[in-house]
């Protein structure tokens, strides 16, 4: 407030504060209006029981943390929790990551023909609508005319029945593996190739190489790029493209059992309480990373 | 810096302070002006409906487009009003529509007359999002003395009515019955005219048709992706069986020996191969039991007068079956054991129905009540059935054109006299869904005890307390 000073502004553009604060009000507002806004929006209705339908639609009452109380007690909320670890684990951490570094390693020696057909692939499989994705992955798994039962010759399996969750995991590696693999392809780079050369003259394995030479000078695009897919997978709403949750809520991931309570159960005020709680969780997850980053600076 | 972080602290306490003065819900329309824009000389209107030309419910669809509205408009044109009516059609799930019908009213916007499913009118009255048709149109005696309620019998009026009030006009009704493939029930040595007197005597169908190779017995719908298709072609059909209802004497069912025994029924198929369990848990797992049917693959389906005129009808069906009038069977659903149904009923079925509702905040009151008679007068039902048959809501014309269908005229003189509807209370979706998941339970694999200890819990969170469940 007693900012207002009247010799010539300090900074380096000499702009002073007014000025600045001025040139940054538009993006303010902007991100005011449709980033704070609606996150406020979301804690408010998530302390009240406000439905879609009958008397909480019209006169919702204010009801405390009961929403976050009844959460944490929610067998099918611990239940979602515990699927979007492992759709994370599995098909970001384990999955993407692997198999992203795996291509851009292979492709580094491999001739540019190949290497512009396996990136093209694979990038098409990142940049497919989701419903046109979705569609070609029903048609794959399905029980009585799906191509994997053809392949397999085991008619009948019913794959997103039987096997939700890892039918998820393959998805979504599918799915993903572009973004890790263009951010891995231009971090080797990085690697200075007298380094490896002279471990080749030492006469260092493969596996010793990647362990000693690259990994250390990765390090840090390892972490990036596996916070980034952790959050994007952990927020992803596709999954409900592929099973919707089910069956019997073997697939409902967290955004799946946020939309479920809010639009099939019509709970919006529990619903936004459970949001609240997921960016929370991706805050946490945040966190860690960037102690873990700031640790190899 | 400090001063910039001090800004930014306060534009977010300013925003603070905007949300406190927003508030959730609405204080209610108001009291508008029922007569508001009565004498317009121009009007606009849209009809919602989840229906769609060449996609769901096709025929309702066209009719609306081709006949209804051009029709309405050339009257109001004799009486001097120039009328534009427009068809807003839908052609998704139930429960999707009604997700996106309830976010347009909540914001006071959305179709001026739309169709819902009856049992939704309780909980979107609540909510505010219609209104009784009294209130809307302004006048009592104007809506009372439409002579097209002397057509429509008390329980279809139900349909469009709420804590004795009438919200809308019902489009008609249905029943619940068993179908049979009678070309399998030849193959497995059972009778063409088949009618079962109890639980055991499908039970026993079934084994006979389960020796039938490549052959489903039995379909009764179970488990959470069909819906209220589970509810309405599973759960309730067989719980009016066992002698009770969902709801009675003010209460809520809840865990009670009489649905353990409906559960236990749905073990017995699901977990002795009399029924396929997989198909109750596939997200297109109903549109799939239909075509099995007309491929004759399934012996028994329980289902309403919808599968005979829309699903295997010979020519506009979603799975049509050719030689239908003489492959499928139909029969009364038996109690559990005879005269073990609800009011000591040998059979028993469940009915239900859409209603057309007016849009409080219609800009056009008396003209949307104008096109509500008009689209339900007997010329009007008459004319959208186009030469099917269907039990319509109106008694004048169900009369008339359902001797021509001896299938539908079985429904209106045989089932409809037994039938029960669901009671249209707010919280009977919450309860339907609970229910659902009981019998996904029961047909995942768990066992009939834990899945009614978990209903129990279910329902008493729905119904509010503890005192509104009928539990042991």
């Amino acid at each position: 407030m007693a900012t207002r000073t009247k010799h010539p502004a300090q900074d380096v553009a000499g702009l002073g504060t007014g000025r600045a604060l001025g040139f940054l009000a538009p993006a303010m507002l902007l991100i005011a209006a449709f980033l704070v806004f609606p996150a406020v929006w979301t804690i408010y209705i998530g302390v009240t029981n406000y439905r879609l339908t009958g008397v909480e639609a019209v006169s919702p009452s204010i009801v405390g943390l009961a929403n976050y109380t009844r959460a944490l007690n929610d067998a099918l909320f611990h239940n979602a929790l515990w699927l979007t670890m492992l759709f994370v684990l599995g098909s970001a951490i384990i999955g993407q990551n692997i198999l992203g570094f795996t291509l851009a390693w292979i492709l580094r020696r491999a001739r540019p023909a190949v290497r512009r057909t396996v990136e093209a692939l694979t990038l098409l499989a990142w940049i497919l609508p989701s419903t046109v994705v979705a569609y070609l992955w029903i048609a794959f798994f399905d029980r009585d005319t799906g191509t994997l039962n053809s392949i397999l010759g085991t008619t009948g399996t019913a794959w997103l029945i039987d096997y939700p969750m890892v039918c998820l995991v393959v998805f979504n590696t599918w799915r993903g593996t572009a973004f890790s693999m263009m951010l891995y392809s231009s971090a080797l780079q990085a690697v200075p190739p007298s380094q490896l050369e002279s471990a080749r003259m030492v006469g260092a394995s493969g596996w010793q190489t990647l362990r000693d030479i690259v990994f250390p000078h990765i390090r840090g695009h390892v972490l990036t790029n596996t916070l980034l897919i952790s959050l994007w997978t952990a927020n992803d709403f596709s999954p409900f493209l592929l099973t919707k949750g089910g069956p019997n809520h073997e697939s409902e991931t967290v955004p799946v059992y946020i939309y479920n309570v809010a639009l099939q159960g019509g709970e919006l005020g529990y619903s936004s309480a459970i949001s609240f709680l997921l960016l929370l969780a991706n805050l946490l997850v945040s966190l860690i990373y960037l102690r873990l980053l700031r640790r190899r600076a | 810096m400090r001063s910039l972080r001090l800004s930014g602290a306060l534009a977010l306490s300013a925003t603070a302070g905007l949300l406190l003065t927003g508030c959730l819900g609405s204080s209610g329309t108001g009291d508008q002006d029922a007569n508001r824009n009565s004498d317009a000389k121009k009007v606009e209107l849209t009809i919602g409906s989840n229906s769609v030309k060449g996609g769901k419910s096709s025929a309702g669809a066209t009719f609306t487009e081709d006949v209804l509205i051009p029709k309405f408009v050339a009257d109001q044109k004799a009486k001097g009003v120039d009328v534009t009516v427009k068809f807003q059609g839908d052609g998704s799930d139930d429960e999707v529509y009604k997700q996106k019908l309830s976010l347009d009213l909540s914001n006071k916007s959305g179709p001026d007359l739309f169709q819902i499913d009856g049992i939704w009118v309780g909980e979107f009255a609540q909510a505010g999002y219609i209104k009784p048709l009294t209130d809307t149109v302004g006048d009592a005696s104007k809506v009372d003395n439409w002579d097209g309620w002397k057509q429509i019998p008390a329980s279809v009026q139900q349909l469009g009515t709420f804590e004795n009030k009438r919200y809308g006009v019902p489009g008609g009704t249905d029943g619940r019955v068993l179908y049979f493939n009678k070309k399998l029930f030849q193959q497995a040595g059972l009778p063409a005219d088949w009618q079962p007197k109890s639980w055991d005597d499908i039970i026993s169908a079934g084994q006979k048709l389960k020796t039938l190779s490549g052959v489903t017995p039995i379909q009764i719908n179970g488990g959470t992706a069909m819906g209220e298709a589970t509810t309405m072609q599973g759960v309730l059909p067989l719980l009016v069986g066992t002698g009770t209802t969902v709801y009675a004497g003010g209460k809520w069912l809840g865990y009670t020996p009489k649905l353990r025994q409906v559960l236990e029924f749905y073990h017995q198929i699901y977990s002795t191969g009399l029924g396929d369990p997989v198909l109750q848990r596939e997200a297109k797992g109903r549109d799939k039991s239909f075509a099995e049917f007309a491929a004759n693959k399934i012996g028994i389906l329980l289902e309403s007068d919808y599968f005979w005129r829309s699903v295997v009808e010979p020519k506009e069906g979603v799975a049509k079956m050719a030689d239908r009038d003489t492959a499928v069977g139909y029969a009364l659903i038996p109690a559990a054991r005879p005269g073990g149904g609800v009011n000591g009923q040998d059979f028993v079925s469940m009915s239900g129905g859409g209603t057309t509702v007016i849009n409080p905040n219609t800009k056009f009151p008396q003209q949307a009540w104008e096109l509500l008679q008009f689209m339900n007068s007997a010329e009007m039902v008459k004319e959208s059935l186009n030469g099917a048959a269907k039990i319509t809501q109106r008694t004048d014309v169900n009369t008339e054109v359902l001797a021509s269908d001896p299938m539908l005229n079985f429904v209106a003189t045989k089932v409809l006299p037994i039938t029960q509807y669901r009671p249209g209370l707010a919280e009977y979706p919450k309860i339907s869904a609970a229910l659902q998941q009981a019998t996904a339970d029961v047909v995942g694999g768990k066992t009939t005890e834990a899945a009614s200890i978990a209903y129990q819990k279910a329902v008493e969170a729905a119904a509010g307390s503890k005192d509104k469940v009928a539990g042991n």
